[in-house]
């Protein structure tokens, strides 16, 4: 079978595409998804192929997106509700962590809420403040939601298709960033065997010397860091965990007894986060394998600013990952 | 109301030639990569609904609107060079550069800002003007809301309370047709967007032609005295964008009925034509006043832009760090604490 190079919003395109020719109870629905091809062209040709009861245009209105995705999946339909990007997901806050999250378990198992959020996430390209959060441990933060984080075009494609099938609510971000990264995805249709289970991790590099924890665009920088650190003799394994709920804490465990040292590494802000997170998990159950402090690299803890430089000096990077290695090997 | 003198339309002559002249230039610099970054809305197109309204107000008058401010801002009398230092992310820019295109405001000009969530500004405007209903004085505050934003939950709420509080709003909502690519009567079960606030038993002063400033002014005047005595008003400008969304708007170059629908506009409807023609048809001997504030308006912003460029960028750490919080003695802090903000 032919594998070629695609870009993560192709291979996102392609799961999505595939779901909805497999199940007709999957529909899409979100700002701009339709007419307009899709803000980011995820949904690009959708309208023409499976016309407007299938895709449909949304007003303004996230917290209806919201909400109306959590009723729909109730009464047995599988939306796929798009975000035209994560910020916006803010002003649905309470559909989807109170109603989404919460419906099966208030009543207790009496119904399923098999639905999608896509969300486009991230910051960079001077987005200013209020549309510059990769707010993904947000989400996390909350039983009954599951929150998936690809760092790559086949990941993606995977992942979103598993998102779609499972029957509970996913909220599935995708970072703008990585969306023309290309990757390499199989040609033909359908390939159930690329699925990835929901809560299962990946190792995206080998290496004994220190482990690198990330998911989405972190892994790009720590793969970055790591090929750096390699030309001084460190081998770094990078552990990309996919998601963040549930999370694959035996592989950070499996890679942390090896290595002893961990760096974990995140766009979103470091206050409550992702790292506080892996660094508590570590220290409570690896404590006798730590050789060293539990580094992490976030972005600054800061609203992000329009302007470029202090932008860029803002967000973590993979020298910041190097930098943070070399303290602690 | 007032019929509007000679030299109120030469005011309104020259902000208008200069929003469009600093719209223009503004796309000229984004497509030179001069100006950078993925967000930049213009009001080319809709001069004559921000010129004709805000020439209703007082100095001591509130004004509020989302992203599409640059207009606005010129509108009130902010300075060219802080607008466009500030479209360029420098450290004399009218937000020191955090701001960027969409979040202009200035204090001094009783100017709240421009906002990037659709509706996010809108329970804010309400909030302002119950300061003013709170304290008795006699301010109201002109909101800017587009087309598209009435379908968002903030507009509803805003409005509803606004009713019941009777506060002094003005909710001018900026019909220009679409919300990014999505027409009005594709996204609103009610197209005539004034008639959602009448439903919440706000004042309605109906739909108005916003490429002709003085029908603008008419009635936004009307709208201002009512509102400063009574409570809320609603007018529905009916406009056109002449740049699309924003940049990365590529309808207009893929879509011939976007395109054609476009020329229309610009061939029967321009705010600066129609303005123009009124001024030359009352008072015959402004032609040499008009075509100098045509040359004034390429001087100012030609300096603006000089000025922007020569302006440094924010860089260092503490430029990064600052006023994320006030400071405040009241902060306790030792050595190890974190999350309080630079000191
Ligand atoms: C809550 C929220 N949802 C979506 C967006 C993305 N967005 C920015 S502007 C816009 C269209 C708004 O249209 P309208 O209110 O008609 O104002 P106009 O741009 O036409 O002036 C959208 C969907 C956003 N910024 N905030
Ligand atoms: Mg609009």
């Amino acid at each position: 079978m032919a594998v070629r190079n695609v870009a993560m919003r192709e291979a996102i395109r392609r799961a999505l595409r595939e779901e909805m020719l497999r199940d007709e109870s999957v529909f899409v629905m979100g700002e701009e998804v339709a007419h307009w091809q899709g803000t980011h062209r995820v949904t690009r040709g959708f309208l023409e192929e499976f016309g407007e009861r299938r895709v449909r245009d949304t007003p303004i209105s996230e917290m209806a997106i919201g909400g109306v995705a959590v009723g729909a999946a109730m009464a047995g339909l599988r939306p796929v509700a798009e975000f035209m990007t994560i910020n916006f997901a803010f002003l649905a806050l309470d559909a989807i962590v109170n109603h989404a999250a919460k419906v099966r378990y208030f009543f207790d198992g009496m119904f399923k809420v098999p639905l999608v959020y896509r969300a486009a996430s991230g910051w960079g390209n001077q987005a200013t403040a209020s549309h510059s959060h990769a707010p993904e441990p947000i989400f996390a933060h909350f039983p009954g939601l599951y929150v998936g984080c690809p760092s790559n075009a086949r990941d993606a494609y995977g992942m979103l298709k598993t998102a779609i099938r499972d029957d509970n609510p996913v909220l599935f971000s995708e970072s703008i960033a990585l969306y023309p990264k290309p990757g390499p995805l199989p040609d033909e249709n359908d390939q159930d065997d690329l699925l990835v289970p929901i809560g299962k991790g990946d190792i995206k590099r080998e290496g004994a010397d220190v482990t690198l924890v990330a998911y989405s665009r972190g892994v790009d920088w720590a793969l970055q860091a790591a090929r750096a650190l390699a030309r001084d003799g460190v081998e770094a394994e990078v552990v990309d965990l996919r998601w963040l709920r549930p999370l694959d804490m035996g592989l950070v465990y499996d890679s942390f007894k090896k290595t002893n040292r961990c760096v974990i590494v995140e766009e979103s802000l470091p206050m409550y986060s992702f790292g506080s997170e892996i660094a508590a998990l570590l220290q409570e159950n690896m404590f006798d394998y730590m050789d060293a402090p539990i580094k992490r690299v976030a972005a600054e803890d800061v609203p992000l600013p329009y302007s470029k430089e202090i932008e860029l000096l803002a967000l973590p990077n993979a020298q910041k990952v190097v930098d943070a290695v070399k303290e602690i090997v | 109301m007032p019929s509007p003198t000679k030299d109120m339309l030469l005011d309104w002559y020259r902000q208008m030639v200069l929003i469009r002249e600093f719209e223009e230039t503004c796309h000229q610099l984004y497509l030179q990569k001069r100006i950078t970054g993925v967000y930049l809305h213009l009001y080319s197109g809709h001069e004559a609904s921000g010129v004709g309204s805000m020439a209703a107000l007082r100095k001591s008058d509130h004004v509020i609107t989302a992203y599409r401010d640059h207009g606005i801002a010129l509108i009130l009398g902010m300075d060219a060079n802080a607008v466009m230092a500030e479209m360029m992310g420098k450290k004399t820019g009218s937000s020191g550069g955090k701001g960027g295109s969409m979040h202009l405001a200035s204090a001094a000009h009783n100017f709240w800002g421009g906002y990037a969530i659709v509706g996010g500004h809108l329970p804010l405007a309400a909030g302002i003007a119950l300061e003013a209903r709170y304290r008795g004085k006699d301010a109201v505050t002109m909101t800017y809301v587009g087309d598209g934003a009435t379908n968002n939950g903030y507009f509803h709420e805003s409005l509803n309370m606004s009713a019941i509080w009777d506060l002094p709003v003005i909710w001018i909502i900026e019909n220009n047709g679409y919300g990014m690519g999505t027409e009005v009567a594709r996204a609103s079960g009610q197209t005539e967007l004034h008639r959602k606030a009448e439903a919440y038993g706000i004042k309605s002063f109906g739909r108005v032609d916003a490429q002709d400033a003085l029908a603008v002014y008419k009635v936004a005047s009307q709208a201002v005295a009512y509102a400063r005595d009574n409570g809320p008003a609603v007018i529905e400008h009916v406009t056109y964008r002449y740049r699309g969304h924003g940049v990365s708007d590529k309808q207009y170059d893929s879509r011939d009925d976007m395109s054609a629908e476009l020329r229309q506009w610009m061939d029967e409807r321009e705010p600066i034509k129609i303005l123009r023609d009124h001024i030359l048809g009352a008072h015959g001997d402004v032609g040499a006043a008009l075509t100098a504030h045509d040359e004034a308006a390429r001087q100012i912003v030609a300096q603006a832009v000089e000025f922007a460029e020569a302006s440094d960028l924010p860089r260092s750490r503490d430029e990064l760090l600052g006023n994320t919080y006030v400071r405040s003695p009241r902060v306790y802090k030792t050595a190890a604490s974190i999350g309080a903000g630079i000191d």
